[in-house]
């Protein structure tokens, strides 16, 4: 509670100082609009936002439900066999190499201007750290408990089940605090490239019109969605466990 | 279940091409204690796992056999000084892993019965960071009985409890394991002389077999014979290179 005082505090001081800067230098609103007008502009195209947002929040939760099965279930894929290990991981890497953002266009081209291609977009963004952390909380359970394992005469598939798999859920719930900020970053940008619909369309078409407020009034809105994002899977992933 | 057996053990262990052990020549008599005794590195938890099939550093080169002829993996479990509680797992889900992680219906009767011999019934729902170390210590004690395999390999299981944990422990384990075949690895002299119908002392040469008070185990600690057999190993083990 204490921490949700303090940062209302230092976000009530930003926006003064915003307002300040605007009063003091007079600077045009299509270049810098006030909070003022922001806020205005928000509550004048309160529905044309709402609509928009709940374009990019489905494409955001979609991508992300999809990306975090994905990635679990390649990380368990690489931590139980040594040969698919030598296989998928040298692929994975090599994806890594290309940025992700360069295939928006080609995805767009693919998936069309719905949100398919967004979807997409975001589940290739956070496909590699969600792998990644739960890969690694997989391969990190202690030797001596696997011994233990071993000479109880466990299956392989009952260790991956009843030990890995539970060992490495917090690992996966790190994973998935860095998915859900990165995202929205992959819903956005799928939108710029391409799209009728989301925030990051209605951004783009609003700095083309010079509605500089609305334009911010939108960031904000995507801003406010994805910290609540954020803290929905920290309190989701603290469930998951922390040993 | 098979009467348990007696455990040969005959051979050289090398790491690197260098001598961990050995030849040695070891026999844990069937159903009885054989405390292991050694300087630190000398490879007295690398026998353990050899026994236990488990995977050592180094080769060793010669024969683990059962006095009855049957493959000894299977009919071991292993208890470490740590405990290696799952700590997502409640004290009697704990007990239980074995069955769970070869995929049988585990007997939770079973495991409340033995919960109860060691004094864990009420607890047996919570998890295992709400325990004592001594607590932790019985929970895995209780594993390893639900294993009911005949041979027990414990290394160093109660070397992290305080003392008179560990002498409750000492007293409840010679209770519980009494009709199994039992390997303790042990850097405790006070122990071996406590626990052990035999005792071995552990050098890069030989498997030393060391004397034992005439009286059986679980002896009297503070027993004349037992204090000196004690006092003897450590004055061994201080001198041994």
């Amino acid at each position: 509670m204490m921490r949700l005082r303090y940062a209302l505090s230092a976000a009530v001081f930003a926006l003064l100082l915003w307002q300040g800067i605007v009063w003091i230098t007079g600077v045009p609103p299509f270049i810098l609009p006030s909070p003022l007008r922001v806020a205005e502009a928000a509550f004048a195209n309160r529905v044309l936002i709402a609509e928009n947002a709940l374009v990019t929040a489905t494409e955001v939760v979609l991508g992300l439900m999809i990306g975090t099965v994905l990635g679990a279930v390649t990380a368990i894929q690489l931590a139980s066999s040594a040969r698919m290990h030598r296989l998928i991981m040298p692929l994975l890497i090599f994806t890594q190499a290309v940025p992700v953002f360069a295939l928006a266009p080609i995805l767009t081209l693919w998936f069309g201007y719905g949100i398919a291609s967004k979807v997409v977009m975001a589940v290739l963004i956070i496909y590699f750290p969600v792998t990644s952390a739960f890969y690694d909380g997989l391969t990190r359970v202690p030797e001596d408990i696997l011994d233990m394992a071993k000479t109880m005469g466990g299956t392989k598939r009952q260790i991956m089940r009843r030990i890995k798999i539970p060992h490495a859920l917090p690992s996966l719930g790190t994973g998935l605090k860095l998915a859900a900020v990165y995202a929205p970053i992959g819903a956005v940008i799928g939108e710029w490239v391409g799209a009728s619909k989301g925030l990051g369309y209605l951004m783009l078409l609003a700095n083309g019109r010079a509605k500089t407020d609305l334009m911010f009034a939108s960031l904000f809105t995507l801003a406010i969605m994805t910290l609540l994002l954020h803290f929905a899977v920290i309190k989701a992933s603290s469930r998951l466990g922390q040993h | 279940m098979i009467k348990a057996p007696s455990i040969h053990l005959r051979g050289t262990h090398n790491i690197d091409g260098q001598r961990l052990f050995g030849p040695v020549d070891v026999v844990l008599p069937a159903q009885q204690w054989t405390c292991v005794l050694g300087r630190s590195g000398v490879g007295k938890s690398t026998l353990l796992r050899l026994i236990a099939g488990l995977p050592c550093a180094g080769t060793f080169t010669g024969q683990i056999n059962a006095s009855d002829g049957i493959d000894i993996a299977g009919r071991i479990s292993v208890m470490a000084q740590s405990d290696l509680l799952l700590p997502w797992l409640s004290v009697l889900e704990n007990t239980v892993l074995g069955a769970r992680l070869r995929g049988e219906d585990p007997d939770l009767h079973k495991a409340e019965n033995l919960l109860e011999r060691v004094g864990l019934l009420r607890e047996k729902h919570k998890k295992p960071g709400a325990l004592s170390g001594g607590m932790r210590q019985r929970t895995a004690l209780v594993r390893t009985l639900m294993e009911d395999r005949c041979i027990a390999l414990l290394d160093e299981p109660f070397s992290a409890l305080d003392a008179s944990t560990r002498a409750d422990m000492q007293e409840l384990a010679a209770e519980v394991l009494a009709d199994k075949t039992v390997l303790l690895v042990t850097h405790d002299p006070a122990e071996a002389a406590r626990l052990g119908h035999q005792i071995i002392v552990l050098t890069p040469e030989a498997a030393l077999q060391w004397y034992t008070p005439q009286d059986a185990p679980i002896r009297d600690q503070y027993a004349s014979e037992t204090v000196a057999c004690q006092a003897d190993l450590l004055t061994h083990l201080r001198r041994a290179p």
